[in-house]
């Protein structure tokens, strides 16, 4: 079981932040994301997006910002279980937590900050009747283990960069890849879509375009697709069919943790502590919803500071802190590092 | 600059007729919000950059609207439950050239 002092769920921007400040408070964070990579939206819908109001900076991009905070929590040594879902939590009678996602891994932390933005990122799915159906049984919304597919009949649907690529990369492993799109173009990067283009002329891959999947048949297993092109219809023998038509955020199993959610977001106390109706977890960032909230970068920064000294005082109580600065007390990383600010000497002038 | 009206049916089959701000840089997506015509969290998801199309509509009056940028053409591409009609809310930037504009929230997908 990993341990930690606060368990973040969501690594973008403010569960990072979060980390910088309770690091000055000696408390050590681990951190909990869907996504294979940490920064959330930043890194995921629009890393190359220029941001204009960070304060101190006139502009950064998106995964600029991400490196940055990265860098700025190293010293901080925080733990993080990607590519996983938070799905369950158990307060403990000492008033911890344990936190399990869907792969099993569990966490036991003192608090718990949800920084969960607008949820966890899940597949768009296609409007096909009895898709559920088939979900796992031939239907795969993510590519998450190629083998899977060695020799097999594939159908892939999509028009954007995981669809091409994932085209690119199967194609070398099934035995067949079709790629079905809406329309003739396709919005990728360039060497992709020549990839592509090279990969048909080939026949390695066979694009069926503009059409679409309208209809999936199997009995346990997906057996066939039927892909409407213009009048005609065909029906393909399959073994898999990989819709990718991008992710959209859903609020998720957080829904279920017995916490007070108001307009998909979760309602926190912010004239103390940005915590919500259960002690010891606490909602920051886009996740969360009060009276006069923007949803913006720079004021999930000041809720995550926030949260941190209430998180201390809990931990800790009765111990007496007063805020420190980091210009005079710098900062010592977990790592035996020490940054500070160089000492000014007093020396006569001759 | 002045307000205008524009009348936007909910997910539900209602219409609001509200006045809109020509002076604020806004679009479609953001009035939507600023009404609270659509749950926070079901639209405006990417905050406007047209890469979510959960600000879906079909446009329902003649207005002459500017042309779709190759990235919003491209999203509807790629969304769900499009009909020739369909722009995306973000993109629509609130002039006063709208006025009496008509249009209807796409399903969530």
């Amino acid at each position: 079981m990993i341990t930690t002092d606060i368990l973040i769920i969501g690594a973008g921007p403010t569960g990072l932040f979060a980390v910088f400040e309770a690091g000055l408070l000696k408390m050590k964070c681990h951190l909990i994301d869907a996504l294979p990579q940490p920064g959330g939206q930043l890194a995921e819908l629009y890393p190359k997006k220029p941001i204009f109001d960070i304060p101190g900076y006139p502009e950064v991009l998106a995964g600029d910002l991400v490196t940055n905070l990265m860098n700025q929590i190293k010293q901080f040594q925080p733990g993080f279980t990607l590519g996983e879902t938070a799905e369950t939590i158990d307060k403990q009678e000492d008033g911890t937590f344990i936190v399990t996602t869907n792969k099993g891994t569990q966490h036991h932390a003192k608090a718990v900050a949800i920084a969960g933005g607008l949820g966890t990122f899940q597949p768009r799915k296609p409007i096909i009747p009895n898709i559920e159906l088939f979900e796992e049984k031939g239907i795969e919304y993510f590519v998450k283990d190629p083998e899977q597919f060695r020799d097999k009949k594939i159908v892939i649907a999509g028009g954007g960069d995981s669809a091409l690529d994932w085209s690119i990369f199967l194609s070398e492993v099934a035995s067949s890849v079709t790629l079905v799109h809406r329309r003739n173009e396709f919005r990728g990067a360039l060497d992709s879509v020549e990839k592509v283009q090279e990969l048909k002329a080939k026949g390695k891959i066979s694009l069926i375009t503009p059409a679409e999947v309208v209809a999936l048949k199997g009995d346990e297993h997906l057996q066939s697709v039927t892909i409407e092109k213009a009048d005609e219809t065909v029906s393909l023998d399959v073994d898999y069919f990989i819709p990718l038509f991008g992710l959209t955020p859903k609020l998720g199993p957080i829904a279920n943790w017995g916490l007070e959610i108001e307009k998909n977001a979760i309602k926190v106390n912010n004239a103390l502590d940005y915590q919500t109706n259960v002690e010891g977890i606490y909602a920051i960032g886009d996740v969360n919803i009060y009276p006069g909230k923007l949803k913006l970068i720079l004021c999930g920064f000041h809720e995550a500071t926030l949260m941190c000294q209430s998180v201390y005082n809990r931990i800790n109580p009765g111990k007496r802190y007063v805020l420190k600065y980091t210009t005079v007390s710098g900062v010592d990383g977990f790592d035996g590092s020490r940054k500070e600010a160089e000492k000014a000497v007093v020396k006569s002038i001759d | 600059m002045s307000d205008i009206k524009i009348t936007i049916t909910d997910r539900d089959g209602v219409p609001h007729t509200v006045d809109a701000p020509t002076d604020m840089n806004m679009n479609v997506m953001e009035l939507v919000r600023a009404y609270e015509l659509a749950p926070e969290g079901t639209i405006g998801i990417c905050g406007g950059m047209a890469m979510c199309a959960s600000c879906q509509c079909y446009i329902q009056s003649d207005h002459d609207i500017p042309e779709k940028t190759p990235d919003e053409e491209a999203m509807l591409w790629e969304a769900f439950n499009v009909k020739d009609n369909s722009r995306l809310g973000c993109q629509i930037h609130l002039t006063e050239d709208l006025d009496g504009l008509e249009l209807e929230l796409a399903p969530e997908a």
